[in-house]
């Protein structure tokens, strides 16, 4: 296996996944839909509502669309994290996944290359809602929207890892739809999304803490840092070791010697 | 790992070396100390009805999953010693469609094709190359999702060949196919092995795609009942044919998952 051997492995699974986003224009609009409704409709009604003080990385007071914007953006890498985890599903129901595995090349090459391209994928929508939303008058400092850039590579690694871990337990593409409401729902209303967290301790105490241990509220608040040129390195911790967690589970589930990916083999002595 | 003397007397080296490979799935015995081998140049039927352990070798042979017991070696590599490695010299034919149908065919190998580090130049060679030898080139530029079933298996074929591989697994391809489609792959696949000299291991459970001089092995209930050429083996059962021959081999699991 050379060195272009991995090149081009890269491209073509990278290529494979942008070729298959573009021909699902549904899934395009439906991510940009699903945010934009937030931001346009929910922000607006909450905007005279809800008074964000100023926290952390904010330096003025903001309206509460700023403030839900990197929210939205980690909702939408979520999305597609969970998004690419049905795609994984699909392609081994469908049988298209035993071409990838009987690749001679790594398998954990060949799922980060998977999860880069879903990285990609994502980005792509992240920057077309940015768009949108400074078109409806959402704006963010300038040098934040390349700044951001690689806090939303590395988010997006973190969703579509764990994207990964769920594909390997999901035995059926029906079981799927479940998975989305257990995990996707839940990890994004129970963090710092929509509200910061001291307004959540203001309610409820274990709710606050619930949010605090969820990667999700970390991911935003990189995201939200990021924009305004700052560093959050707890959040860059959490959302990194979980990354690396969630990439070395996902490795290991579709390994042919370990994983759950094999169906289970038992030596003949414990067979009886 | 046995080699194999040739008309001319000199040794012929197996390109896949199944030995002694047992598997089992919870208590269930899938695979029974199975050990045969693949020469280059010969088709190698493996044939048993349904259940009787095909798919299974197979997903061992590719490192879908791995042997825990026995011992696989591909081109001499070993998939234990050697790994994903061990797959460089494989070219496979899952029985499950494997294609993308929102794909077209030309995307579809080329996919394939940089999975396997062609160039892209190379690469639109092999597959004008193959796709011609299998009549599939004028549908180069269709989705999947427009072909029939026997151009699918056709495609699937043409990608499995797209970088020169040694040994050619076939999950049971033409199921589903109808008779004149069948014919034309069971003939075309003999005689790309004969001509490019490659091993070819064909997991089937119907009679007429194997050929006197096909190697042969016969796997029920996941052990190998037989193996030998399959003129040899219906010779040595007394039966008068290959049909005659394999249900008396196999006795009562033939049932009616094996058709001539």
């Amino acid at each position: 296996m050379t060195f272009m051997h991995y090149v081009r492995a890269f491209r073509g699974i990278v290529w494979r996944e942008l070729l298959r986003f573009l021909q699902q224009r549904e899934r395009f609009f439906a991510a940009l839909v699903r945010p934009l409704i937030w931001l346009i409709i929910f922000a607006a009604g909450f905007r005279a509502a809800l008074g964000i003080s100023i926290i952390p990385p904010y330096e003025t007071y903001i309206t509460y669309d700023v403030y839900i914007t990197p929210g939205l953006l980690a909702m939408i890498q979520l999305f597609n994290g969970m998004q690419s985890s049905l795609s994984m599903v699909y392609d081994r129901e469908m049988g298209s996944m035993r071409v990838l595995l009987t690749t001679p090349l790594p398998r954990w090459f060949l799922l980060v290359a998977r999860l880069f391209a879903g990285v990609l994928v994502s980005l792509f929508q992240v920057y077309t809602f940015l768009a949108v939303a400074w078109l409806c008058g959402v704006e963010l400092p300038a040098w934040g929207y390349l700044v951001a850039l690689p806090a939303l590579i590395l988010t997006g690694m973190m969703f579509g890892a764990l994207g990964m871990v769920l594909s390997s337990t999901i035995k059926q593409l029906e079981n799927f739809a479940g998975i989305m409401n257990f995990v996707i729902f839940p990890m994004f209303f129970a963090s710092s999304a929509l509200y910061p967290l001291w307004k959540m301790r203001e309610g409820s105490l274990i709710l606050y803490y619930v949010c605090l241990y969820n990667p999700f509220t970390w991911a935003v608040e990189l995201i939200r840092f990021s924009f305004y040129l700052k560093m959050n390195w707890e959040a860059f911790g959490v959302v990194g070791g979980c990354t690396v967690v969630f990439l070395a589970l996902s490795v290991w589930a579709y390994d042919p010697s370990r994983g759950i990916q094999q169906r289970k083999a038992v030596a003949p002595a414990a067979a009886g | 790992m046995q080699k194999q003397a040739t008309k001319d007397g000199s040794a012929r080296t197996p390109v896949l070396s199944v030995q002694d490979v047992s598997y089992w799935y919870g208590n269930k015995h899938a695979l029974d100390d199975v050990s045969f081998d693949v020469y280059p140049g010969k088709v190698t039927a493996l044939l048993g009805p349904n259940g009787a352990g095909k798919t299974t070798l197979f997903s061992l042979i590719t490192r879908l999953f791995d042997a825990p017991s026995g011992r696989i070696e591909i081109d001499g590599r070993s998939a234990a010693d050697w790994g994903f490695k061990a797959l460089g010299p494989l070219g496979v034919v899952f029985q499950q469609p494997t294609l993308d149908l929102d794909l077209t065919v030309k995307q579809n190998l080329r996919y394939f094709a940089s999975l396997r580090g062609l160039k892209r130049k190379d690469a639109d060679e092999r597959m004008a190359s193959a796709l011609t030898a299998l009549d599939m080139n004028e549908r180069i530029g269709e989705k999947v999702r427009s072909l029939n079933g026997g151009h699918r298996r056709r495609v699937e074929i043409a990608r499995g060949l797209l970088h020169s591989p040694k040994l050619l697994l076939l999950d049971e391809p033409t199921i589903g196919l109808d008779d004149p489609t069948r014919a034309a792959i069971v003939r075309h696949i003999h005689e790309l092995a004969r001509r490019d000299n490659i091993g070819v291991l064909w997991a089937t459970h119907l009679f007429d795609e194997i050929e006197p001089d096909d190697d042969l092995i016969v796997l029920s209930k996941g052990r190998v009942v037989a193996r030998g050429e399959a003129k040899e083996v219906v010779k040595e059962t007394g039966a008068k044919d290959l049909g005659e021959a394999f249900r008396r081999l196999i006795g009562g699991d033939a049932g009616e998952d094996v058709a001539v």
